[in-house]
């Protein structure tokens, strides 16, 4: 059925390219197959509910599928310039796919808004927006509650790959900040068989606590495994771990794992003075209601997010020039350096010419699994 | 490192390398067959532990309907070369029925038995039916035209094959993996170790499917009538053991090795649609650590690659998968030195 539904979404996709000419157009370039698909097929799903026009005029999407493969998605988004002409690229869902896009969007003059932390592209960088949590920010939560619970060593559990070595390499100065220290850094892979043997090295160092980077159900057979191994400590996970999933295969064992989110999914536990309450609510309400009852996901709500911004950017844009042309291109890039404080359901986001990342240190919300749901600490 | 450490790390390996062994032992049989390195050998154990998740949930699993597909597709080749080899219907139809009734019956025994919630029991019996009913039609879709061709040709086609299954397990599946509960959830302490009910299943199924190989190949005529082919096709065809049948039945013995190893490891680790090709990817190498020709070796090959990848992964984590791999170098070294030699293709 899901895949119907892309299949759909895709032919009306390309149709539409297709037939009209002077609408907004945005490539989109998302990881809708491959080991990314977790991330990807939900943003899409998101996208599936973008409105059909922003501002008056009629905005298309073209979505492509970059398979999770950084070359694809390279080859999308020079389609995108080169044939579409879009007036900006939305994607890829991953560091390596994200990070493959820029260089050519900066080439092309026509913005990225990034569904992935990338590392800081240098004088590229002018061209790219990300919409995800950084790592430092993460971090941030993370290590501050660790302060605040006593914790003075630290066990890592991460996947072997970039994101892995992205909380890595945030985690490390910011410990010693805190006078924490990393006794033991273990690397797993989401397919692998067995974490035994990483879990045992980590229950011999014994730390006060572990902090497990994966992302959806990959992040629950690390916590099996140690618990398996009989670690009584603390244990937290990432936002990217923030999905029904890991109670889905943790069970009882996730209770009382700490896990960083986003603001996103938590809408309805959020303090009312809390900016991204009524956004967090709003994404939450359409996306269950379109696709089924605990249904959400934190990477659609990037998607969501992304529907915000064009809300804002393109009227601004519009001001100034036609789209389809160059100056409507730059117009949109200097529109997303100029929108101002804008409350996503992910946090409260300001771009500036300096900060691409444009989350604050107080977006990552620290939340407890009791009872097989997140609650907000 | 101490004794208990040790200990929890050889148990942990070679409760890997059962699993590893089991898919060493089909990727051998399959290449001593029919000359086919077969790449997707691992997708029949997600599929295998995937479909028994999926009727877990009381859903028909998408493997069904791709059942389905396949069993009509391979049934109208049939047919159709029946046709053309003799011209009459009548054999022509029986052919494709021959072919169809199997999985037909499967795939609508799934269908009606999906929604009931059974026992997880019967379920998995299902389950492997399901898969191994896969084993037949795939080799009669996309091997069985070109049986005479060089192995590159054949590893090609098994390339193509895996990325097929791999992308239908993504559609079937979705990209979030699955648990399946464990089938027996008693523990024995050992000494420093506890041994989950769990690994005394895989044990106990990989050391019986072991044994029922050898039996089969021993004992039974169909057995040795594969056995035959292997050693010499051209002989055994003379012999009129039809390698079109022996091809078939290769396939299916793999599928149903794949399919038990899935509900196998189902329990013990989280396994998406794309889990299988690293799973089966070492026991590619410990086939080849058996010389793609030795069972034993095989079997003593997975045992090492589980041991190897446990350690591996406690003293470098990193780096598990490259110390995995690397080790089929010497392999491959020694065997060159030592076998000197060979036919391109033999």
């Amino acid at each position: 059925m899901k895949f119907t539904k892309t299949l759909l979404t895709l032919a009306i996709a390309t149709l539409a390219s297709s037939a009209a000419l002077a609408d907004i157009k945005v490539g989109v370039s998302l990881a809708l197959t491959g080991p990314g698909s977790g991330l990807g097929i939900p943003m899409q799903k998101q996208l599936s509910l973008f409105p059909k026009t922003v501002g008056g005029e009629k905005v298309e999407l073209i979505i492509l599928d970059d398979a999770s493969d950084p070359g694809k998605a390279a080859a999308n988004a020079r389609r995108f310039v080169t044939e579409d002409k879009v007036d900006v690229i939305f994607g890829s869902c991953l560091t390596p796919t994200s990070s493959a896009i820029t260089p050519i969007a900066f080439e092309a003059k026509t913005a990225q808004i990034s569904g992935a932390p990338t590392p800081p592209q240098g004088e590229k960088e002018s061209i790219v927006f990300r919409l995800p949590q950084g790592f430092d920010v993460m971090s941030h939560a993370v290590v501050e509650h660790m302060k605040k619970n006593g914790v003075k060593t630290v066990g890592f559990l991460g996947y072997a790959d970039g994101y892995g070595q992205g909380w890595l390499a945030n985690m490390g100065p910011l410990m010693e900040k805190a006078g924490m220290k990393m006794v033991e850094a273990e690397r797993f892979a989401r397919t692998d068989t067995s974490v035994t043997p990483q879990a045992l090295k980590l229950t011999a160092a014994n730390p006060d606590a572990i902090l497990v980077v994966a992302s959806g159900s990959g992040a629950a057979m690390p916590q099996l495994a140690l618990a398996e191994r009989g670690y009584k400590g603390k244990i937290y996970q990432t936002h990217a771990a923030a999905t029904p999933d890991l109670m889905r295969i943790g069970g009882k064992t996730v209770e009382g794992t700490f896990v960083v989110s986003g603001p996103a999914l938590l809408g309805d536990q959020l303090a009312d003075n809390h900016p991204s309450k009524k956004q967090a609510l709003n994404f939450v309400a359409n996306f269950e209601k379109a696709f089924g009852a605990n249904s959400r996901n934190q990477f659609a709500g990037h998607s969501y997010d992304f529907q915000i911004t064009m809300e804002k950017v393109i009227p601004m844009a519009l001001k100034k020039a036609k789209p389809g042309t160059a100056e409507f291109r730059a117009a949109m890039r200097d529109s997303l350096e100029t929108m101002g404080r804008t409350v996503f359901a992910h946090g409260v986001m300001n771009w500036t010419a300096k900060d691409h990342d444009g989350y604050t240190m107080e977006t990552g919300v620290m939340t407890k699994v009791v009872d097989g749901k997140f609650k907000v600490e | 490192m101490d004794f208990s450490i040790a200990s929890i790390l050889m148990l942990d390996g070679v409760t890997n390398g059962a699993i590893y062994a089991l898919l060493g032992l089909a990727t051998v049989l399959v290449f001593t067959v029919t000359r086919i390195i077969f790449i997707p050998q691992g997708e029949f154990v997600a599929y295998g532990a995937l479909t028994l998740a999926m009727l877990q949930t009381g859903k028909v699993p998408g493997t069904v309907w791709l059942l389905f597909i396949l069993a009509v597709v391979a049934a109208l080749m049939e047919g159709v070369a029946r046709w053309r080899h003799n011209g009459q219907f009548g054999s022509a139809l029986r052919a494709a029925f021959k072919t169809l009734v199997f999985p037909v019956l499967v795939a609508g025994l799934a269908i009606w038995a999906a929604p009931q919630q059974l026992p997880m029991g019967i379920q998995a019996v299902l389950s492997v039916a399901i898969v191994t009913a896969f084993g037949p039609l795939v080799y009669r879709v996309a091997y069985q035209s070109l049986e005479s061709a060089t192995p590159l040709v054949l590893l090609i086609v098994s390339v193509g094959v895996h990325f097929a299954m791999t992308g239908l397990g993504l559609l079937f599946f979705g990209a979030e993996g699955f648990r399946n509960p464990s089938f027996w959830d008693q523990r024995f302490p050992l000494g420093p170790v506890t041994v989950s009910g769990q690994m005394v299943i895989i044990f106990a199924v990989s050391l019986a499917l072991i044994v029922m190989l050898w039996l089969y190949f021993e004992r039974s005529l169909r057995g040795k009538a594969l056995r035959a082919t292997a050693v010499n096709r051209t002989g055994a065809r003379l012999m009129g053991i039809s390698s079109h049948s022996a091809g078939q039945l290769t396939f299916l013995l793999a599928a149903l090795i794949g399919a038990l190893s899935g509900l196998l490891i189902g329990p013990t680790t989280t396994v998406y649609y794309d889990s299988g090709f690293l799973i089966g990817l070492k026991g590619f190498v410990a086939a080849v650590i058996g010389g793609l020709a030795s069972y034993p070796g095989a079997l003593l090959g997975a045992l090492f690659v589980g041991i190897v990848e446990a350690f591996g992964a406690f003293w470098a984590s990193a780096f598990k998968e490259v110390i995995v791999f690397t080790l089929i170098l010497p392999v491959l070294l020694a065997r060159s030195l030592r076998g000197g030699h060979s036919d391109e293709d033999h």
